[in-house]
Protein backbone atom coordinates (compact mmCIF):
# COMPACT_ATOMS: atom_id res chain seq x y z
CA UNK A 1 0.00 0.00 0.00
CA UNK A 2 1.11 3.41 -0.83
CA UNK A 3 1.59 6.28 2.11
CA UNK A 4 -1.60 8.08 1.36
CA UNK A 5 -2.95 5.34 3.29
CA UNK A 6 -0.67 4.24 6.28
CA UNK A 7 -0.76 8.31 7.57
CA UNK A 8 -4.65 8.31 8.31
CA UNK A 9 -4.45 4.95 9.68
CA UNK A 10 -1.76 5.96 11.93
CA UNK A 11 -3.56 9.34 12.57
CA UNK A 12 -6.37 6.84 13.97
CA UNK A 13 -3.92 4.80 15.80
CA UNK A 14 -2.96 7.59 17.88
CA UNK A 15 -6.60 9.01 18.43
CA UNK A 16 -6.87 5.24 20.19
CA UNK A 17 -4.05 4.83 21.80
CA UNK A 18 -4.46 8.56 23.51
CA UNK A 19 -8.21 7.48 23.94
CA UNK A 20 -6.56 4.35 25.95
CA UNK A 21 -3.58 6.16 27.56
CA UNK A 22 -6.00 9.04 28.98
CA UNK A 23 -8.60 6.54 30.26
CA UNK A 24 -5.73 4.10 32.24
CA UNK A 25 -4.88 7.82 34.00
CA UNK A 26 -8.35 8.92 34.79
CA UNK A 27 -9.95 6.13 35.84
CA UNK A 28 -9.00 5.43 39.31
CA UNK A 29 -6.94 2.08 40.04
CA UNK A 30 -9.82 0.44 42.17
CA UNK A 31 -12.67 1.28 40.00
CA UNK A 32 -13.94 -1.82 38.61
CA UNK A 33 -16.16 -4.89 38.92
CA UNK A 34 -16.24 -5.90 43.22
CA UNK A 35 -18.10 -9.21 44.01
CA UNK A 36 -19.29 -7.69 46.85
CA UNK A 37 -21.29 -5.41 45.42
CA UNK A 38 -23.79 -7.90 44.07
CA UNK A 39 -25.33 -9.77 46.49
CA UNK A 40 -28.79 -9.01 45.37
CA UNK A 41 -28.28 -6.94 41.99
CA UNK A 42 -26.85 -8.40 39.10
CA UNK A 43 -22.82 -8.06 38.13
CA UNK A 44 -23.07 -4.23 36.82
CA UNK A 45 -24.37 -3.42 40.54
CA UNK A 46 -20.92 -3.82 41.36
CA UNK A 47 -19.21 -1.65 39.73
CA UNK A 48 -17.37 1.12 42.02
CA UNK A 49 -14.57 2.52 43.66
CA UNK A 50 -13.40 0.67 46.36
CA UNK A 51 -11.91 3.19 48.14
CA UNK A 52 -15.05 4.89 48.90
CA UNK A 53 -15.69 2.68 51.79
CA UNK A 54 -12.31 3.60 53.21
CA UNK A 55 -13.90 7.90 52.28
CA UNK A 56 -16.88 6.82 54.47
CA UNK A 57 -15.04 4.95 57.17
CA UNK A 58 -12.84 8.16 57.78
CA UNK A 59 -16.04 10.42 58.70
CA UNK A 60 -15.19 12.07 62.21
CA UNK A 61 -17.55 10.20 65.04
CA UNK A 62 -19.08 13.13 67.02
CA UNK A 63 -21.39 11.66 69.03
CA UNK A 64 -19.49 9.73 71.33
CA UNK A 65 -22.38 8.08 73.82
CA UNK A 66 -22.02 8.38 77.94
CA UNK A 67 -19.51 6.12 78.03
CA UNK A 68 -17.50 8.75 76.82
CA UNK A 69 -18.60 11.08 79.67
CA UNK A 70 -18.83 8.75 82.35
CA UNK A 71 -15.14 8.87 83.41
CA UNK A 72 -14.54 12.80 83.98
CA UNK A 73 -18.08 13.70 85.04
CA UNK A 74 -19.12 10.53 87.39
CA UNK A 75 -21.34 12.48 89.15
CA UNK A 76 -23.28 13.61 87.17
CA UNK A 77 -23.52 10.25 84.95
CA UNK A 78 -24.34 8.98 88.36
CA UNK A 79 -27.08 11.35 89.18
CA UNK A 80 -28.58 10.69 85.97
CA UNK A 81 -28.59 7.05 86.15
CA UNK A 82 -30.66 6.98 88.84
CA UNK A 83 -33.27 8.86 87.59
CA UNK A 84 -35.97 8.38 85.17
CA UNK A 85 -33.98 10.20 82.46
CA UNK A 86 -31.46 7.43 82.58
CA UNK A 87 -32.15 6.59 78.79
CA UNK A 88 -31.64 10.36 77.56
CA UNK A 89 -28.09 10.48 76.22
CA UNK A 90 -26.12 13.00 77.69
CA UNK A 91 -24.88 14.69 74.23
CA UNK A 92 -29.02 15.38 73.67
CA UNK A 93 -28.61 17.67 75.88
CA UNK A 94 -25.12 18.95 75.79
CA UNK A 95 -24.35 18.55 72.23
CA UNK A 96 -22.14 16.68 69.95
CA UNK A 97 -18.85 16.42 72.51
CA UNK A 98 -16.03 15.37 69.19
CA UNK A 99 -12.80 15.82 70.69
CA UNK A 100 -14.47 17.56 74.32
CA UNK A 101 -11.73 18.38 76.86
CA UNK A 102 -9.70 20.04 73.67
CA UNK A 103 -12.12 20.78 70.70
CA UNK A 104 -14.27 22.36 71.57
CA UNK A 105 -13.35 23.48 74.92
CA UNK A 106 -16.49 23.83 76.73
CA UNK A 107 -19.85 22.23 75.69
CA UNK A 108 -23.23 24.16 75.41
CA UNK A 109 -25.99 23.74 76.87
CA UNK A 110 -29.41 23.74 75.94
CA UNK A 111 -31.37 24.99 78.60
CA UNK A 112 -34.36 26.14 76.27
CA UNK A 113 -38.09 24.88 76.73
CA UNK A 114 -38.44 23.94 73.82
CA UNK A 115 -35.81 21.24 74.59
CA UNK A 116 -38.09 19.36 77.15
CA UNK A 117 -41.03 19.90 75.40
CA UNK A 118 -39.38 18.23 72.70
CA UNK A 119 -40.97 15.13 74.86
CA UNK A 120 -43.15 16.89 77.74
CA UNK A 121 -45.60 18.35 75.05
CA UNK A 122 -48.54 17.08 75.49
CA UNK A 123 -50.49 16.44 72.31
CA UNK A 124 -53.35 14.18 71.86
CA UNK A 125 -51.79 11.71 69.85
CA UNK A 126 -48.35 11.28 71.84
CA UNK A 127 -48.03 8.16 73.58
CA UNK A 128 -48.12 8.90 77.67
CA UNK A 129 -47.29 5.64 79.12
CA UNK A 130 -43.60 3.93 78.39
CA UNK A 131 -42.34 -0.17 78.97
CA UNK A 132 -39.56 1.45 77.79
CA UNK A 133 -38.17 3.15 80.68
CA UNK A 134 -36.38 1.99 83.52
CA UNK A 135 -38.90 1.80 86.70
CA UNK A 136 -41.32 0.71 83.62
CA UNK A 137 -44.26 0.86 83.34
CA UNK A 138 -44.57 4.61 83.65
CA UNK A 139 -46.38 7.67 82.50
CA UNK A 140 -44.37 10.68 81.17
CA UNK A 141 -44.76 13.97 83.07
CA UNK A 142 -47.25 15.82 79.84
CA UNK A 143 -47.43 19.16 80.36
CA UNK A 144 -49.56 21.69 78.36
CA UNK A 145 -46.66 24.67 77.30
CA UNK A 146 -49.46 27.13 77.21
CA UNK A 147 -50.65 26.99 80.42
CA UNK A 148 -47.74 25.36 82.55
CA UNK A 149 -45.77 28.35 83.81
CA UNK A 150 -45.13 30.16 80.19
CA UNK A 151 -42.09 32.11 79.54
CA UNK A 152 -40.24 30.40 82.08
CA UNK A 153 -37.25 27.78 81.53
CA UNK A 154 -38.21 24.19 82.80
CA UNK A 155 -34.42 24.22 84.55
CA UNK A 156 -35.10 27.09 86.53
CA UNK A 157 -37.37 24.79 88.95
CA UNK A 158 -36.87 21.14 87.38
CA UNK A 159 -33.60 19.54 87.37
CA UNK A 160 -33.15 17.52 84.28
CA UNK A 161 -29.95 14.98 85.41
CA UNK A 162 -32.95 14.05 88.63
CA UNK A 163 -35.86 14.10 86.11
CA UNK A 164 -37.43 16.20 89.04
CA UNK A 165 -37.93 18.98 91.47
CA UNK A 166 -34.90 20.97 92.09
CA UNK A 167 -34.04 20.27 96.05
CA UNK A 168 -34.31 23.84 96.92
CA UNK A 169 -38.05 23.71 95.25
CA UNK A 170 -38.92 20.55 97.32
CA UNK A 171 -37.54 22.54 100.33
CA UNK A 172 -39.68 25.65 99.85
CA UNK A 173 -42.80 23.05 99.00
CA UNK A 174 -42.67 21.29 102.30
CA UNK A 175 -41.92 24.86 104.03
CA UNK A 176 -45.26 25.83 102.68
CA UNK B 1 -15.29 7.22 -5.80
CA UNK B 2 -14.80 10.92 -4.49
CA UNK B 3 -13.65 10.08 -0.84
CA UNK B 4 -11.21 13.35 0.85
CA UNK B 5 -8.66 11.90 3.18
CA UNK B 6 -10.25 13.66 5.89
CA UNK B 7 -14.09 11.86 5.21
CA UNK B 8 -11.86 8.82 5.28
CA UNK B 9 -10.24 9.62 8.90
CA UNK B 10 -13.80 10.83 9.81
CA UNK B 11 -15.41 7.36 8.82
CA UNK B 12 -12.65 5.64 10.41
CA UNK B 13 -13.32 7.04 13.99
CA UNK B 14 -17.14 6.58 13.55
CA UNK B 15 -16.65 2.76 12.71
CA UNK B 16 -14.22 2.08 15.23
CA UNK B 17 -16.17 3.91 18.15
CA UNK B 18 -19.31 1.94 16.21
CA UNK B 19 -17.56 -1.42 16.17
CA UNK B 20 -16.89 -1.07 19.89
CA UNK B 21 -20.79 -0.60 20.96
CA UNK B 22 -21.29 -4.43 20.11
CA UNK B 23 -17.55 -5.44 21.41
CA UNK B 24 -19.27 -4.05 25.15
CA UNK B 25 -21.60 -6.93 25.17
CA UNK B 26 -18.42 -9.62 25.62
CA UNK B 27 -17.31 -8.11 28.55
CA UNK B 28 -19.34 -11.03 30.00
CA UNK B 29 -16.16 -12.70 29.05
CA UNK B 30 -14.09 -10.58 31.38
CA UNK B 31 -12.77 -13.41 34.36
CA UNK B 32 -14.19 -10.76 37.03
CA UNK B 33 -17.26 -9.91 35.20
CA UNK B 34 -18.04 -14.00 34.79
CA UNK B 35 -17.46 -14.49 38.28
CA UNK B 36 -19.62 -11.67 39.61
CA UNK B 37 -22.32 -13.26 37.10
CA UNK B 38 -22.24 -16.71 38.84
CA UNK B 39 -20.81 -16.36 41.77
CA UNK B 40 -23.14 -13.32 44.05
CA UNK B 41 -21.13 -11.75 46.91
CA UNK B 42 -20.53 -12.70 49.93
CA UNK B 43 -23.80 -13.22 52.25
CA UNK B 44 -21.75 -12.93 55.25
CA UNK B 45 -23.13 -9.79 57.22
CA UNK B 46 -26.10 -7.63 56.39
CA UNK B 47 -27.22 -4.68 58.46
CA UNK B 48 -30.93 -4.39 58.82
CA UNK B 49 -32.81 -1.89 60.63
CA UNK B 50 -36.12 -2.12 62.72
CA UNK B 51 -38.23 1.21 63.46
CA UNK B 52 -40.96 0.38 66.40
CA UNK B 53 -43.23 3.23 65.27
CA UNK B 54 -45.78 2.46 68.51
CA UNK B 55 -43.17 4.10 70.44
CA UNK B 56 -42.06 6.88 69.06
CA UNK B 57 -43.25 10.42 70.72
CA UNK B 58 -42.05 12.69 67.70
CA UNK B 59 -39.04 14.58 69.93
CA UNK B 60 -36.64 14.73 66.93
CA UNK B 61 -33.33 13.75 68.98
CA UNK B 62 -32.08 11.47 66.16
CA UNK B 63 -33.22 13.93 63.34
CA UNK B 64 -31.09 16.47 65.26
CA UNK B 65 -28.21 13.83 66.09
CA UNK B 66 -27.83 12.78 62.68
CA UNK B 67 -27.75 16.30 61.19
CA UNK B 68 -24.68 16.96 63.13
CA UNK B 69 -23.47 13.56 63.55
CA UNK B 70 -23.35 13.53 58.88
CA UNK B 71 -22.93 17.61 58.49
CA UNK B 72 -25.86 17.91 56.94
CA UNK B 73 -26.44 21.89 57.30
CA UNK B 74 -28.61 22.09 60.10
CA UNK B 75 -30.88 24.59 59.28
CA UNK B 76 -32.01 23.41 55.77
CA UNK B 77 -34.95 20.92 55.35
CA UNK B 78 -32.93 18.24 53.73
CA UNK B 79 -31.72 15.58 56.33
CA UNK B 80 -31.17 11.93 56.01
CA UNK B 81 -33.66 10.56 58.30
CA UNK B 82 -36.55 12.73 59.48
CA UNK B 83 -39.89 12.39 61.38
CA UNK B 84 -43.35 12.37 59.77
CA UNK B 85 -46.79 13.44 61.62
CA UNK B 86 -49.65 11.63 60.47
CA UNK B 87 -52.71 12.71 61.96
CA UNK B 88 -56.08 10.54 60.70
CA UNK B 89 -59.21 13.03 61.92
CA UNK B 90 -62.65 10.89 62.05
CA UNK B 91 -63.96 11.90 58.74
CA UNK B 92 -60.87 10.31 57.04
CA UNK B 93 -58.88 13.03 56.27
CA UNK B 94 -55.13 12.54 57.18
CA UNK B 95 -52.81 15.46 57.92
CA UNK B 96 -49.28 14.91 57.41
CA UNK B 97 -46.43 17.31 58.01
CA UNK B 98 -42.48 17.06 58.42
CA UNK B 99 -41.34 20.78 59.02
CA UNK B 100 -38.04 20.64 59.07
CA UNK B 101 -37.37 17.13 58.94
CA UNK B 102 -38.85 17.08 62.44
CA UNK B 103 -35.95 18.62 63.50
CA UNK B 104 -37.31 20.53 66.14
CA UNK B 105 -39.65 18.12 67.41
CA UNK B 106 -43.48 18.34 67.45
CA UNK B 107 -44.59 21.18 70.51
CA UNK B 108 -47.65 22.46 69.21
CA UNK B 109 -50.90 20.27 67.96
CA UNK B 110 -50.78 21.90 64.34
CA UNK B 111 -50.56 19.18 61.68
CA UNK B 112 -49.88 21.15 58.25
CA UNK B 113 -50.68 24.41 60.08
CA UNK B 114 -54.00 24.14 60.91
CA UNK B 115 -56.18 23.80 64.20
CA UNK B 116 -57.80 21.05 64.98
CA UNK B 117 -60.20 20.34 67.84
CA UNK B 118 -59.34 17.63 69.75
CA UNK B 119 -62.39 15.37 69.59
CA UNK B 120 -62.08 15.20 65.63
CA UNK B 121 -58.87 13.76 65.80
CA UNK B 122 -59.36 9.99 65.46
CA UNK B 123 -55.55 8.83 66.28
CA UNK B 124 -51.75 10.22 65.47
CA UNK B 125 -48.86 9.05 65.25
CA UNK B 126 -44.98 9.94 64.35
CA UNK B 127 -43.35 7.97 61.78
CA UNK B 128 -39.64 7.65 61.66
CA UNK B 129 -37.80 7.40 58.38
CA UNK B 130 -34.46 6.55 56.74
CA UNK B 131 -32.89 4.85 54.31
CA UNK B 132 -34.64 1.35 53.48
CA UNK B 133 -31.32 -0.65 53.09
CA UNK B 134 -32.85 -1.87 49.82
CA UNK B 135 -31.67 -5.60 48.97
CA UNK B 136 -32.80 -4.80 45.35
CA UNK B 137 -32.02 -1.14 45.58
CA UNK B 138 -33.44 1.32 42.59
CA UNK B 139 -30.57 4.07 43.58
CA UNK B 140 -27.81 1.73 42.63
CA UNK B 141 -29.37 0.25 39.56
CA UNK B 142 -29.84 3.58 37.93
CA UNK B 143 -26.18 5.29 38.75
CA UNK B 144 -25.07 6.00 35.42
CA UNK B 145 -21.45 6.24 36.39
CA UNK B 146 -20.98 3.53 39.61
CA UNK B 147 -21.39 6.32 42.08
CA UNK B 148 -23.71 4.68 44.12
CA UNK B 149 -23.08 0.91 44.92
CA UNK B 150 -23.28 -1.57 47.82
CA UNK B 151 -20.53 -2.02 50.44
CA UNK B 152 -20.03 -5.95 51.84
CA UNK B 153 -22.68 -5.27 54.39
CA UNK B 154 -25.37 -4.36 52.30
CA UNK B 155 -25.46 -0.42 52.75
CA UNK B 156 -25.53 1.84 49.80
CA UNK B 157 -22.94 4.45 49.96
CA UNK B 158 -22.60 7.71 47.29
CA UNK B 159 -19.13 7.81 45.72
CA UNK B 160 -18.80 12.23 46.26
CA UNK B 161 -15.80 12.09 43.71
CA UNK B 162 -17.20 9.99 41.30
CA UNK B 163 -21.29 11.60 41.30
CA UNK B 164 -21.89 13.66 38.46
CA UNK B 165 -25.02 15.11 40.39
CA UNK B 166 -27.11 13.98 37.59
CA UNK B 167 -30.00 13.10 40.29
CA UNK B 168 -31.61 9.95 38.55
CA UNK B 169 -31.32 8.18 42.43
CA UNK B 170 -33.05 10.73 43.95
CA UNK B 171 -35.66 10.26 41.36
CA UNK B 172 -35.71 6.66 41.72
CA UNK B 173 -35.94 6.53 45.22
CA UNK B 174 -39.31 4.84 45.75
CA UNK B 175 -39.25 6.15 49.57
CA UNK B 176 -37.53 9.74 49.16
CA UNK B 177 -34.84 9.12 51.22
CA UNK B 178 -32.29 10.96 48.96
CA UNK B 179 -31.24 14.72 48.22
CA UNK B 180 -28.86 16.80 46.98
CA UNK B 181 -26.11 17.60 49.59
CA UNK B 182 -25.75 21.95 49.76
CA UNK B 183 -22.30 21.69 50.24
CA UNK B 184 -20.99 18.85 47.97
CA UNK B 185 -23.39 19.37 45.19
CA UNK B 186 -23.81 15.51 45.02
CA UNK B 187 -26.07 12.93 46.22
CA UNK B 188 -26.79 12.14 49.73
CA UNK B 189 -28.28 9.60 51.73
CA UNK B 190 -28.52 7.39 54.83
CA UNK B 191 -25.70 5.00 55.33
CA UNK B 192 -26.82 4.68 58.88
CA UNK B 193 -23.38 5.55 59.97
CA UNK B 194 -21.33 4.10 58.12
CA UNK B 195 -18.15 5.60 60.30
CA UNK B 196 -19.55 4.47 63.61
CA UNK B 197 -20.92 0.62 62.80
CA UNK B 198 -17.45 -0.28 61.20
CA UNK B 199 -15.97 0.92 64.52
CA UNK B 200 -18.81 -1.01 66.55
CA UNK B 201 -20.96 1.58 67.80
CA UNK B 202 -24.75 2.62 66.69
CA UNK B 203 -25.86 4.97 64.21
CA UNK B 204 -26.16 8.56 66.06
CA UNK B 205 -30.02 8.31 65.82
CA UNK B 206 -30.35 4.83 67.18
CA UNK B 207 -28.17 6.57 70.31
CA UNK B 208 -30.12 9.18 70.55
CA UNK B 209 -33.42 7.46 70.88
CA UNK B 210 -34.57 7.80 74.35
CA UNK B 211 -37.86 5.29 73.94
CA UNK B 212 -35.63 2.54 72.01
CA UNK B 213 -37.89 3.38 68.60
CA UNK B 214 -34.58 2.69 66.49
CA UNK B 215 -32.82 -0.75 66.73
CA UNK B 216 -29.98 -1.86 63.89
CA UNK B 217 -28.21 -4.77 63.72
CA UNK B 218 -26.85 -8.35 61.47
CA UNK B 219 -30.06 -9.44 60.19
CA UNK B 220 -27.90 -12.79 59.49
CA UNK B 221 -26.66 -13.29 62.91
CA UNK B 222 -28.93 -15.74 64.52
CA UNK B 223 -28.38 -13.91 68.14
CA UNK B 224 -29.17 -10.29 67.13
CA UNK B 225 -31.96 -8.34 68.30
CA UNK B 226 -33.08 -7.15 65.21
CA UNK B 227 -33.19 -11.00 63.71
CA UNK B 228 -35.34 -11.81 66.58
CA UNK B 229 -37.52 -9.04 65.89
CA UNK B 230 -37.82 -9.60 62.56
CA UNK B 231 -38.64 -13.55 62.64
CA UNK B 232 -40.88 -13.21 66.28
CA UNK B 233 -42.77 -10.18 65.87
CA UNK B 234 -45.30 -8.80 63.15
CA UNK B 235 -42.97 -6.36 61.14
CA UNK B 236 -43.97 -5.01 58.23
CA UNK B 237 -42.01 -3.00 55.35
CA UNK B 238 -42.64 0.46 53.43
CA UNK B 239 -43.90 0.34 49.62
CA UNK B 240 -43.49 -3.74 49.31
CA UNK B 241 -44.87 -3.30 45.78
CA UNK B 242 -42.11 -1.60 44.29
CA UNK B 243 -40.21 -5.23 44.90
CA UNK B 244 -36.89 -3.66 46.23
CA UNK B 245 -36.74 -5.62 49.19
CA UNK B 246 -36.51 -3.05 51.98
CA UNK B 247 -34.34 -4.49 55.19
CA UNK B 248 -35.71 -1.58 56.99
CA UNK B 249 -38.99 -3.18 58.96
CA UNK B 250 -41.98 -0.99 60.97
CA UNK B 251 -43.77 -2.41 64.09
CA UNK B 252 -46.91 -0.84 64.19
CA UNK B 253 -47.40 0.58 60.46
CA UNK B 254 -50.47 2.29 59.72
CA UNK B 255 -52.46 1.65 56.29
CA UNK B 256 -52.09 5.50 55.69
CA UNK B 257 -48.19 6.07 55.74
CA UNK B 258 -46.63 6.09 52.23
Amino acid sequence: MKSHVWRPFLVVLIIIAAFLILRAFLVPKDFGIHLQGTQYGNYTTGYYRKGDEDYWKAIKVKHRTRDYCKDCHPEEFENIMKSKHAKVQCENCHGPATDHPEKPEKLSIDRTRELCLRCHASLPYRPSVYAQLPGAPITLKMQDPVKHNPGIECVMCHSPHEAALKKEMLKKETRR
Amino acid sequence: MNNSRREFLKDTVKAILLAGLPLSAFEVFKPEVFAATILKGNKGKQWAFVVDITKCVGCGMCVKACKLENEVPYDTTVSRTWIERYVVLKDGKVLTDSPMAGRDGYLKDDPQGQKIPKEDIARGFFVPKLCNLCRKSTCVQVCPVGASHYTPEGIVLVDREWCIGCGYCIMACPYGTRFFHPVYKTAEKCNICYHRITKGMNPACVDACTFGVRKHGDINDPNSEVRKIVLTERVSVLKDEYGTMPTTFYIGLDHTVR
